[in-house]
């Protein structure tokens, strides 16, 4: 793109080399980042990113190489030093304290304030001042953190980080827990800060879309090792695909025929959310992908952790295979056949201190004991019997789950479903935070989970993701259902049309 | 990470196995203990003449046999991220329990019988109060650990119950095989725990429990049940324990394991077990109060002013976790890493 190109970039990192122990993640590395310009940083998750990142921030020193600023070789910052000089960085999991207000956490660490006691009209004078600059000016800055939704949040974040004086802003995965419409309110940040303040920004994302849009240039790594740099107008989504993994993926979306539905697997009648006045009716046949689409906060992870039984409804039955659910039991769902991915993989999926074996045969046990009496052999079968089909890459089924990389963190997880013999499987969010190589695998894992007769409801944000996958899209809002869709009717526009109207109230 | 395979070479099968951390055989995060125990062991053999008598090893295995059985039950209670301090109070509650029923003229079996009731009752309202009530552990055994304790001294009016029947002091005093019988008792408390820990479906819950309750509730692990289920087994053996004290004091003390809650939670985490769940094993436990109990023992044979265990006795379970946190924090950049 045209970007005039100055003598010397602001950030040069060059031959860059760090191991763990015996494992080398960085290998021969090279970045340069430009005033006024994006930097897309693309791999998978191993690639080396999280790795470059703490390099950059001074979070953890490098082996071998050079980092310069503004031509100056700066050494090993520490990060406190690499603040100073102006590196600051958005991260994906938020670092605001929840149960402090906006504005203490805005000037958190240099709060104004006069023989220890905090000057509160220039502390509101200052936060304001920060909060303008990212186009927030109807928050107020004396609510807690916690009131304020995601969104939000990341734009006082943002805020923060360049209230410290960046000029080097770090960006891993922003948009992940971000609807499409926030997600675009950030890039239209970022486009800016860049234009009008010349900020040089790096952005990392699996979102592929989001490199496309808003990134100048783009460095891709692959195993810890420098791949290309070059503007983005000289890759294609498939050129950029192929050099981040490293093999073709033909399509991302498996192929799709479209099977005869069985039987009606999941009957969801007149489930009532705590709070909603709205039923939701939802019918999930043999084989068949059942999107639900909806903004964020639309109540769709309410909506299958309700059918799970993980939390406590208004009103309604669920019905696996004609067997009715207990309300409010995770522990009978999953007997009747029913499983749910979470979307938060961390808190509420993973095991973290067990190992890969303990984690995929936890949620049936039976199929692996007698008489309550575990057989471990038959356990390290099973999960060798699971994981080829699910590409997962580990040294040993005794390993920790936590050593492991999102991706193959999600696919253990699924694994676990899989090795239940589920009827159902409730799937909320299956790629978040999940690289493109992962991201096809698990693809193709869901069409043949379907093909082999299971009904499968998945929740995204991600609409490409849901309109490549799905057989049918139903829409919430609001708690309530605004509609459905049938694949061949289903288009970006169609289901954000719907995500914004009003839920037709269904009684059953 | 520096090899990855796609599909496991079947040879790495039988390592796998081999390289679970819960085989009650394998040295894993007790390898320290061991090695502390060996070395005191040597240190006692070297500079003493007693510590090797019989009399000497049959008082140690009796004095350590009490405290190893509460710090399994402690164990289970620590693997789900909890903490009982309520043992050394039913201890004295079921040992008194017992021996007023014992001094009032009830069969020895019927008294035993009642003692541990009484131990699993007080561990059934103590895992209701955590797992229904969601109260934290730390308050709910705290306040247990008043009551059982006030409960003991009104029953007994403060006052020892003696004399018990020689019958009934025999059990704890006697001998099987030419070997204490405590000891036979703590060896099959010790398998049978290890088993349950780390063969049974129940135990695995009890290790995905205490990893992440949420996380292993969305699994369908029965949550509350578990919860439950680890307070009762904490109370029972604590009753059991309670009820070998008095056959070995031949007296109702109603004091008797005042104290004993900190050396339970103390053994459990000297012999490798994690405070804040999913970490540690039977056999740890078992380690960690032998090697309390041989502190005290060794102290003893050489004349040690008492007051002097107590701090080496506080240094070893600020060293022992001190370790640990060494041990996971190097390996925690490789995990973290990319």
């Amino acid at each position: 793109m045209g970007t005039p190109m100055p003598a010397t970039p602001l950030v040069q990192l060059s031959h860059v080399s760090k191991s763990f122990g015996p494992v080398q993640v960085l290998k021969d590395v090279s970045l340069e980042m430009n005033r006024g310009e994006v930097l897309c940083l693309a791999g998978e998750n191993g690639a080396g990113k999280s790795t470059l990142i703490k390099i950059l921030t001074g979070a953890i020193p490098r082996d071998a190489g050079e980092y310069r600023i503004d031509g100056q070789d700066v050494g090993s910052p520490s990060p406190a030093q690499a603040r100073v000089l102006g590196v600051g960085v958005v991260y994906q999991e938020l670092s605001l304290l929840r149960e402090v207000s906006v504005e203490e956490n805005l000037l958190m660490g240099r709060l104004p304030a006069k023989g220890g006691v905090v000057n509160k009209r220039e502390l509101r004078a200052r936060a304001t001042r920060m909060l303008e600059r990212v186009g927030l000016t109807r928050v107020d800055p004396g609510m807690l953190v916690s009131e304020l939704p995601v969104a939000t949040r990341q734009m006082v974040e943002i805020a923060k980080v360049l209230g410290a004086d960046a000029r080097i802003v770090i960006f891993d995965e922003p948009t992940t827990s971000l609807s499409e419409e926030d997600a675009q309110h950030l890039l239209q940040l970022i486009n800016r800060l860049k234009k009008e303040e010349g900020v040089a920004v790096l952005y990392v994302t699996h979102r592929l879309e989001e490199i496309f849009e808003i990134g100048d240039r783009i460095t891709v790594l692959r195993d810890g090792q420098f791949i290309t740099t070059a503007p983005t107008n000289q890759f294609t989504h498939d050129t950029l695909i192929r050099s981040m993994v490293g093999r073709q993926i033909e399509t991302l979306y498996p192929e799709r025929q479209h099977k005869q539905c069985g039987k009606t697997v999941l009957a969801v009648q007149g489930l009532r959310l705590q709070g909603s006045p709205y039923r939701i009716n939802l019918e999930v046949h043999a084989g068949e992908i059942v999107g639900l689409g909806g903004l964020v906060g639309a109540g769709r992870t309410e909506t299958v952790r309700a059918i799970f039984g993980a939390d406590p409804i208004g009103a309604g039955t669920v019905l696996v295979d004609g067997t009715p659910l207990r309300t409010g039991s995770p522990q009978q769902a999953v007997k009747a056949g029913l499983g749910l991915l979470t979307e938060d993989r961390k808190e509420l999926g993973i095991l973290a201190d067990l190992s890969i074996r303990e984690n995929v045969t936890i949620a049936d046990l039976s199929e692996v004991s007698r008489l309550s009496v575990i057989s471990q052999r038959q356990e390290v079968s099973l999960v060798q019997q699971l994981v080829p089909r699910l590409r997962l890459k580990y040294h040993s089924t005794e390993q920790t789950i936590s050593s492991l990389s999102g991706g193959n963190q999600q696919k253990v997880l699924l694994s676990r479903w899989l090795a239940t013999k589920a009827k159902v499987l409730l799937l909320d969010e299956p790629t978040k935070g999940v690289d493109v190589g992962a991201k096809a695998d698990i693809y193709t894992i869901i069409g043949d989970l379907a093909a082999h007769g299971l009904g499968i409801v998945v929740v995204s944000s991600y609409l490409p993701e849901l309109l490549g996958i799905c057989d049918r899209v139903v829409v919430l809002h609001d708690f309530g259902v605004t509609g459905e869709l049938p694949i061949e009717e289903a288009t970006e526009e169609g289901v954000l049309r719907l995500a914004s109207s009003t839920p037709v109230s269904m009684n059953a | 990470m520096a090899t990855t395979s796609s599909t496991p070479q079947p040879s790495a099968t039988p390592r796998a196995v081999a390289e679970d951390q819960r085989t009650p055989i394998s040295l894993g995060r007790e390898s320290g203990g061991i090695l502390v125990l060996l070395i005191f062991m040597a240190a006692l053999i070297l500079t003493t003449n007693d510590f090797l008598t019989l009399t000497n090893l049959d008082n140690l295995v009796r004095q350590v046999a009490v405290f190893a059985i509460l710090s399994v039950g402690q164990l289970f209670v620590i693997l789900t991220g909890g903490i009982d301090l309520s043992v050394g109070s039913v201890l004295g509650l079921s040992g008194g329990v017992t021996a007023l029923l014992l001094a009032s003229g009830a069969s020895i079996p019927l008294a035993i019988l009642v003692g541990l009731l009484v131990g699993l009752v007080v561990g059934l309202v103590n895992g209701l109060l955590v797992s229904r009530f969601g109260l934290p552990p730390f308050i709910a055994t705290l306040g247990m650990l008043g009551i059982a304790r006030g409960v003991v001294l009104l029953l007994t009016g403060a006052k020892t119950i003696a004399p018990l029947p020689d019958g009934f002091s025999a059990i704890a005093n006697g001998f099987i095989l030419g070997l204490p019988s405590l000891f036979w008792i703590l060896i099959v408390v010790t398998i049978v725990a290890a088993f349950v820990l780390g063969r049974t479906v129940f135990g695995r819950y009890v290790y995905a429990v205490g990893s992440n309750a949420e996380s292993a509730r969305l699994s369908g692990v029965p949550v509350s049940f578990v919860l439950l289920a680890v307070y009762s087994i904490s109370s029972l053996l604590a009753g059991f324990a309670g009820v070998l004290t008095t056959s070995r004091l031949g007296a109702g003390i109603p004091t008797a394991g005042t104290g004993y809650e900190l050396q339970a939670i103390a053994g459990a985490v000297i012999g490798g077990a994690s405070l804040s769940g999913a970490k540690g094993r039977v056999i740890g436990a078992v380690l960690g109060a032998l090697i309390m109990g041989l502190l005290a023992n060794g102290g003893n044979l050489l004349g040690i002013d008492p007051f002097y265990l107590q701090i080496a006795i506080g240094l070893l379970i600020i060293l022992a976790v001190f370790f640990d946190h060494l041990q996971g924090r190097s390996f925690s950049p490789m995990r973290r890493a990319a």
